[in-house]
């Protein structure tokens, strides 16, 4: 691969090693790559980060806290981009064990962001020999880099001829570095592509090859605009090639004891997919039907949470046009195989006009926040939008909350043709989308500021427009920079809690509580409510630092469930990631050490957001929307629900109130509902007022190190 | 009357089973568990298990999604 390679690109910087062997799950060191002076290094894995930080995002939180300064801003040089995969990564016998965990100080929230992603990237990595890999500085000129596991050899490679968008980058490489059918297998890269040039939304896109399409396919890194930090430093890729993957090549601690719970749950999936979730045949899209039956399918930018048309994009839909029968695993070995994706999408609009092309996905996500919460249920519509952003480096979640947020803005008369150069960004109206993707991605246009995401808009439209300040906070999605991702919150305070009260921003990976909160009635009190955003975070957290997908944890549940003590912990597969850890690393733990694991690195990065200015009560604010109605209309569409509350709860009568009355008195209740949340969730996660993680939390979790406590320190 | 999740109550009638509660509610989420006056209730009875008037019904849906 090396000598092909460098037969076409001038080399910058090289580096040999010898890859060390894989132990309990770890290779012992991480590496370094400086692209302002072409530094490449080894770094070791200290006892503390295995202990403490465990790995995957517990290390790049701690390379990254030791690569960058108080004041880093995004664009510095000494940003970093860290990406890990951790000690369960790589495991073949187990679902869903081969994510990478990416974090970096973000272009939107300018603080740090972590964000999760299949593709073989980070287990490859490891299997090249290194638990991570730090990125810092910024090339003079586009280049890639090539890390070549069995060559034993880095290399920092000028990149002149090399496409920037996924799907031709991903191809391009795959052709030129590959010289033999099977080195297609274990080779992986990370691009982004010129929406994330600019924007300030840009994903990275990681690959894994699928050997029955014969093609590299994409999973992204979609949050916080990581790809927009890629870009600026002009990295066009990374690229990873290991030897061939095997089923020890973790060298556990107990292979069997891996195998046993790993054969155990291949039986689950096998026996009750079909009649659960059919993640085999649908995938995440199947949550579409659900959410709109129970109101929380975001519509109309989060105003509703159901529409009649949904039925024309819910999973349904997306199992027929999905290519059935494939093995659509994002990893070797994961039964469950979710990623699935459209075969021959003829692309309709844009550079690539007229390609035949692999859409990956869409996954729910992408449909609700592309699709419904825009007002688009065109099955076609979705997909062209999907392929762009992918292929872009695009945020699929970003893209399509913040255009919701441009339509709503668009009929309220905040925004024009003559403002948005003549795009007529109307609810549904999937053309004019379409093209405000095209211009973002060429920074040209209404697409030029549409980019720059919520915030930023959010303030250009008060100056520039007259628009009123305190309506566009109402309604613009976001809180911390981040645009929520896509689930309807008024009915569930736990959840507003759970997007809210969360480290990077609204991204449903830290919690999900509607259904226990809003449908089952399982967190009657505040107590209850803090105590859900304790665990849930905690676990939900734990599978980022080990290398681990949530989906096979609940996505799938076996029969005898319904009968235990804590049936939504799903507490039999609890038990499996026990002894899934404890089989790779030969540590003894027990469920509740999980979580301990867990609030170390969670109070590390709330420390690590103080350390760079935020991460106080002021920031866990959310927009109005999030937590009841905004708008007469919004109000009148759920008029019984809300009334009701107002009698029962509030002792008033609707019946003597004006619209604008009624929703003024909900929204008193039900914002001082959010600040008594959040002084219950701080209370229980060991907090000050304030949101600080005390020193005696910090002592706790071992965490007190002289620079965390001095951080600290300054805001007790 | 019966109660359902400790906080709806609904008309009770005739009749009602499981499913047809499920239907009335629209739950349509699969990851459900139901138990009636505190004792679960098996998927495959849902179609037929009648539940008594002032039932005590808890539909637990387990948290799937994000």
């Amino acid at each position: 691969m090396s000598e092909k390679t460098q037969t076409t690109r001038r080399v910058l910087a090289e580096y040999t090693y010898e890859p060390p062997p894989v132990e309990r799950g770890y290779t012992g060191r991480t590496l370094y790559v400086n692209l302002s002076n072409n530094t490449i290094a080894a770094k070791p894995v200290t006892d503390v980060m295995k202990e403490k930080f465990i790995g995957g995002r517990g290390f790049g939180l701690w390379l990254l806290w030791h690569g960058v300064k108080d004041d880093t801003q995004w664009n510095d040089p000494e940003n970093e981009i860290v990406i890990s995969s951790g000690p369960i990564g790589g495991v073949t016998q187990y679902p869903g064990s081969g994510k990478s965990l990416v974090v970096a100080i973000s272009p939107t929230t300018h603080s740090v962001m972590d964000s999760n992603v299949g593709g073989h990237f980070g287990p490859l990595l490891k299997f090249a020999g290194w638990d991570a890999i730090e990125i810092q500085g910024k090339a003079e000129e586009d280049v890639i880099v090539v890390i070549d596991g069995p060559g034993g050899r880095i290399t920092i490679e000028e990149a002149p001829d090399v496409p920037v968008d996924t799907h031709l980058v991903g191809h391009w490489l795959i052709e030129q570095l590959a010289e033999k059918e099977e080195d297609r297998y274990f080779i992986s890269s990370v691009s982004a592509g010129t929406g994330a040039e600019n924007t300030l939304i840009g994903c990275l896109n990681f690959s894994f090859y699928d050997r029955r399409r014969k093609a590299p396919r994409f999973k992204q890194a979609g949050r916080g605009g990581i790809g927009t930090v890629f870009r600026d430093k002009h990295i066009k890729a990374l690229v990873v090639r290991s030897g061939p993957v095997r089923g020890d090549s973790n060298h556990p601690a107990d292979l069997q004891r891996i195998a046993r719970v790993g054969a155990k749950l291949h039986k689950e999936i096998h026996d009750y997919d079909d009649e659960q979730n059919r993640m085999r045949k649908r995938g995440t899209p199947y949550l579409v039907q659900i959410m709109n039956d129970y109101d929380l399918l975001p519509v109309h930018n989060f105003k509703y949470g159901s529409h009649p048309d949904a039925v024309k994009i819910n999973g349904d839909v997306w199992e027929a046009r999905f290519t059935q029968g494939l093995p659509d695993g994002c990893w070797y070995g994961c039964t469950l195989s979710c990623s699935h994706a459209v075969d021959g999408y003829t692309v309709r609009t844009g550079p690539y006009k007229g390609q035949t092309v692999i859409v990956d996905g869409p996954e729910y996500e992408t449909i609700a926040g592309c699709g419904a919460n825009c007002g688009i249920f065109d099955p076609d519509a979705i997909l062209e939008i999907n392929f762009y952003c992918d292929t872009y480096g695009i945020d699929t979640i970003s893209f399509g909350t913040l255009t919701a947020f441009v339509m709503e803005c668009y009929e309220a008369g905040i925004l024009d043709k003559e403002k948005t150069g003549g795009l007529e960004l109307h609810f549904g109206n999937a053309e004019a989308a379409i093209e405000l993707l095209h211009q973002m991605a060429r920074g040209e246009g209404f697409g030029k500021i549409a980019g720059q995401g919520i915030r930023r808009m959010k303030q250009i439209f008060a100056e520039r427009f007259g628009a009123d300040p305190a309506f566009l906070q109402d309604i613009g999605m976001e809180a911390k920079g981040l645009e929520y991702s896509e689930y309807v919150t008024k009915e569930s305070l736990a959840q507003q809690g759970g997007y809210g009260l969360t480290n990077k921003g609204p991204q449903h990976d830290e919690a999900w509580l509607i259904f226990m909160d809003m449908v089952s009635n399982l967190l009657p009190t505040f107590e209850d409510k803090a105590e859900a955003l304790h665990y849930f975070p905690m676990w939900r957290t734990w599978f980022g630092l080990c290398g681990l997908c949530k989906l096979p944890w609940n996505d799938i549940v076996p029969p005898d469930n319904a009968y235990t003590d804590e049936p939504a912990k799903i507490p039999d597969h609890v038990q499996n990631y026990v002894e899934l850890f404890s089989g790779v690393t030969g540590r003894k733990v027990t469920a509740d050490d999980l979580i301990t694991m867990s609030e170390a690195v969670y109070n590390f990065q709330r420390v690590f957001n103080l350390r760079l200015g935020f991460g106080r009560r002021e920031h866990d604010a959310v927009p109005y929307r999030s937590v009841g109605p905004v708008t007469v209309e919004e109000y009148e569409s759920r008029a019984e629900r809300y009334d009701k509350q107002l009698q029962e709860t509030l002792g008033l009568d609707p019946e003597k109130m004006t619209t604008e009355e009624k929703i003024a008195a909900l929204r008193q209740y039900r914002e001082e509902q959010y600040q008594k949340l959040i002084d219950a969730v701080y209370k229980r996660r060991g907090w000050t007022s304030d949101g600080v993680p005390k020193v005696e939390t910090l002592k706790r979790l071992g965490i007190d190190f002289p620079e965390v406590v001095a951080v600290v320190k300054k805001y007790l | 009357m019966i109660r359902v999740n400790n906080r709806d109550e609904v008309e009770w009638e005739e009749g009602l089973t499981v499913s047809g509660l499920l239907e009335r509610f629209r739950y349509t989420f699969p990851h459900i568990i139901v138990s009636i006056n505190g004792e679960v209730v098996p998927r495959e009875e849902y179609p037929t298990r009648v539940i008594p008037n002032g039932a005590d019904v808890r539909v637990i849906h387990l948290i799937a999604g994000g």
